[in-house]
């Protein structure tokens, strides 16, 4: 609009044709500096957003070139035989005709209890006897090669069925957690034997076995199928993490969503407007600037304290989550509803549609894609949430994968947090970057499919 | 119609919660919480647990500090409250007293083995010879000298002694949610602030507060979150000193090193011997009015405690912890029987 103003008033100062006017002459003087103003302003928007990007770029690249390795991991393929002389067991029980569930559950866990008294660790040890041919002389030496974890995956394989007694099997099993540390490079090997982790004869083992291709890098399927371990770190796994982030979601889907939208369509579309609904809607804004932290106390106090739920547990969880997913729930709601032209309602009610049925038949339809897309962006601002955790006690270290809301667990964003504090820093530093890449990774998803959606089913009016 | 759809929803979501409050009804899960120093001692004995009884489940193992976990310990009795609180000190009279007026009378206290305490640096920094008077100096808000209190005026180690590297002062020390700080001030502060004449001349009930009272110029940093935390603090600053459980130094001995107190390096032998001097008992406290409740929970101490778990070649051993003698231990175990709380 200047620009246009001002051409031809230049254009005539150049021929000389014209004196400039007063406000002629004052656009000129000031013409310039406007435009070094909106230079300015061009050039720290861009030296903004351009420090933005190389912030989250730096963060991105420290946490994938760490976490990437991270689902790789050292495993050792053995033959193992299992051995009869050292696998003495009685033959699994089978549940008879006669026998109540109770008595053969007894029965079944006496069995399990025989079967965990085998030493497993002998047929480990056995399978590397076959590749070391000095492993004899090193005895404390080679119990350090494989997890320990790895003797209970084995008791499994026997549980699951004894058949395997007699038998000769070819495994990977995972490498101590220091071993993956050494081959990967995340010590520094020229430390003196003083500051390693690794005796040197394992550490020569370790090279030989891994020039022969018996020690490898293998796609690390531990960390997505177990739970949190801390006697056998390198089978750490998220399975426990995940299940437990999941029993929450389901109890913030299946508590704040219904809840959130009946709360919406009723402000929105029944409520009288009167100073109480605008007392509700004041606090219900309010309600969504509150620190996580704080609801992590209420439930504590309310959930665990009064209500005698137990601690650790997903319900509590969840029900914390839900109070504080609720408020975006019912804003973007009523955003949604907002955003519906009243001529559909008009509508319907002049068609002799009861408000109920304009509601519910007509403007809920049409609102769903948008009350879907503030749901999923609920849950996944729960998802990541762990501070309210950390205050009901769902920051305890769990070592199995629970089975139902009221089993104590963790929350992946909590599991973070506790392999960030682990004492093996080598080898957890990668192992907490791959839980973040693991938890981004189900942020996205989630963000995506809300965007999906909306895009999908976007109504323009 | 429509509205029956909404109030089922409501009468759902009602009864989903009420039924929430009453599945919690017999927890078969032992839960356990405190101390960070013995945090992993006791989940490795838990997983080892869960991996060895099929018939119960794997104990949960929180952290919270000594502290924390003997408050959370003393809420009283119930399932929402935890069996096990672990600690690495003894647990204090009034917190006994607190225990007792929220209905725990029972509190059966096992003991589970030994740990040092270590003094580390970066590998990069000086090498420390470290006496508890040293310590003492460095951190103290007054010192005495000449016969006169006087405001701390170390900067530098080697101001304090001569032996000492050129380095800047910065201690990390544990937060005072931590039990590790109570035997720190105990066997450190105290014993380096006792050997000074001007202290001893200081009337009795003066002298514990003089001796503790820290300078606040930043040079010492109270850690309240674990070891990690304390590393990060080395990490960042090159002339820090930070106070670490051995077994956390022995799984990062790449990255730190640790001082000598008293020309003794801290080793497991020297702390068996008795000659590393700040090495402390570590417990856990089990909650008698919850044996026979919780299922596991007694079988659960006692698997801790025994040989199996925690002697000499077992899981805890190999994860840093100091065992008890056989003596000892089979009195530990003969309480745990016997339920004999405190």
């Amino acid at each position: 609009m200047t620009e246009k103003n001002m051409n031809p008033a230049n254009n005539s100062a150049a021929d000389g044709v014209a004196p400039l006017s007063k406000v002629q002459q004052k656009v000129a003087v000031s013409l310039n500096r406007r435009h070094r103003h909106e230079k300015l302003f061009k050039g720290v928007g861009l030296v903004a957003s351009l420090i933005s990007l190389l912030l989250v770029a730096i963060l991105f690249i420290n946490i994938f070139s760490k976490g990437l390795p991270a689902f790789w991991q050292s495993a050792i393929t053995l033959e193992i035989y299992f051995d009869p002389e050292i696998i003495k067991i009685s033959d699994k029980p089978v549940q008879r005709a006669d026998e109540t569930d109770n008595a053969f559950r007894q029965r079944d866990i006496e069995w399990q209890s025989e079967v965990g008294m085998i030493n497993f660790n002998r047929l480990i040890v056995e399978g590397l006897n076959k590749v070391l041919p000095d492993a004899n002389q090193y005895r404390r030496d080679v119990q350090r090669i494989v997890t320990s974890g790895e003797r209970f995956a084995m008791r499994q394989l026997v549980i699951d069925n004894p058949a395997i007694i007699g038998q000769t099997k070819t495994l990977n099993l995972l490498t101590d957690a220091n071993i993956d540390v050494w081959l990967k490079g995340n010590i520094d090997r020229s430390l003196p034997d003083a500051q390693q982790q690794l005796s040197p004869k394992v550490r020569e083992w370790v090279e030989m076995l891994s020039e022969q291709g018996i020690i490898k890098n293998r796609f690390s399927f531990a960390l997505f199928m177990n739970a949190d371990s801390r006697s056998s770190l390198a089978s750490a796994g998220l399975a426990g993490a995940f299940m437990g982030s999941l029993y929450m979601m389901l109890v913030v889907l299946f508590l704040a969503v219904p809840m959130g939208v009946a709360a919406a369509i009723y402000l929105e579309e029944f409520a009288p407007k009167n100073k109480i609904t605008d007392l509700v809607e004041v606090n219900i804004n309010n309600l969504a600037a509150v620190p996580s932290i704080v609801f992590g106390l209420l439930g504590a106090a309310v959930f665990i304290g009064w209500f005698n739920l137990p601690i650790s547990a997903p319900i509590v969880g969840g029900l914390v989550l839900s109070l504080m997913t609720l408020p975006t729930v019912i804003i973007a709601t009523r955003s949604t509803l907002k955003a519906i032209p009243p001529s559909i309602r008009q509508a319907a009610l002049g068609l002799g549609a009861s408000k109920m049925q304009a509601t519910f038949h007509h403007v809920l339809p049409l609102a769903i894609p948008g009350i879907l897309t503030g749901a999923i962006l609920g849950v996944a601002q729960a998802l990541g949430e762990a501070a309210p955790l950390l205050l009901i006690g769902m920051k305890s270290f769990v070592a199995q994968v629970p089975s139902g809301p009221f089993e104590q667990a963790t929350a992946l964003p909590v599991q973070i947090f506790l392999w960030q504090g682990n004492e093996l820093r080598n080898f957890f530093e990668a192992r907490t970057s791959a839980a973040i890449i693991v938890l981004l990774a189900l942020m996205l998803t989630l963000n995506g499919l809300a965007i999906w959606l909306r895009k999908k089913y976007e109504n323009r009016w | 119609m429509k509205m029956n759809k909404l109030t089922k929803l409501v009468v759902t979501t009602a009864v989903s919660l009420a039924f929430a409050g009453q599945a919690h009804a017999n927890r078969d899960t032992v839960q356990v919480a405190g101390s960070s120093t013995v945090l992993p001692f006791s989940s490795v004995a838990a997983e080892e647990f869960g991996n060895n009884f099929a018939q119960f489940r794997t104990p949960v193992v929180g952290s919270g500090g000594s502290s924390g976990g003997l408050r959370q310990f003393c809420q009283g009795v119930g399932i929402n409250t935890i069996d096990i609180a672990n600690s690495s000190r003894a647990i204090r009279p009034a917190e006994v007293e607190a225990c007792k007026a929220n209905g725990v009378n029972q509190i059966i206290e096992v003991k589970i083995g030994y740990d040092g305490i270590v003094f580390a640096s970066r590998v990069d920094a000086g090498d420390f010879k470290l006496k508890p008077e040293h310590v003492f100096l460095a951190q103290a808000a007054q010192v005495p000298q000449n016969g006169k209190m006087v405001a701390n005026p170390y900067t530098n180690w080697n101001q304090i002694d001569k032996s000492l590297p050129s380095q800047s002062i910065l201690l990390a020390i544990p937060g005072s949610n931590h039990g590790t700080r109570e035997v720190y001030e105990e066997k450190v502060i105290l014993d380096g602030c006792q050997t000074f004449a001007e202290v001893k001349a200081l009337p009795k009930g003066d002298q514990n507060n003089f001796c503790l009272a820290m300078r606040t110029d930043g040079r010492v940093v109270e850690i309240a979150g674990d070891y990690t935390e304390t590393l990060a603090r080395l990490q960042a600053q090159k002339d820090a000193i930070g106070v670490f459980g051995l077994s956390f130094y022995e799984a990062n001995r790449d990255r730190i090193k640790v001082a000598t107190v008293n020309d003794v390096v801290p080793t497991v032998d020297n702390i068996i011997a008795g000659v590393y001097p700040v090495s402390r008992p570590l417990f856990f406290y089990v909650k008698g009015e919850h044996i026979g409740v919780i299922p596991g929970l007694q079988q659960f101490a006692e698997y801790f405690v025994s040989e199996a778990a925690s002697g000499f070649g077992s899981p805890l051993e190999a994860a840093g912890l100091i065992p008890l003698d056989d003596t000892e231990r089979a009195q530990i175990l003969a309480n745990i029987k016997a339920k004999k709380g405190l």
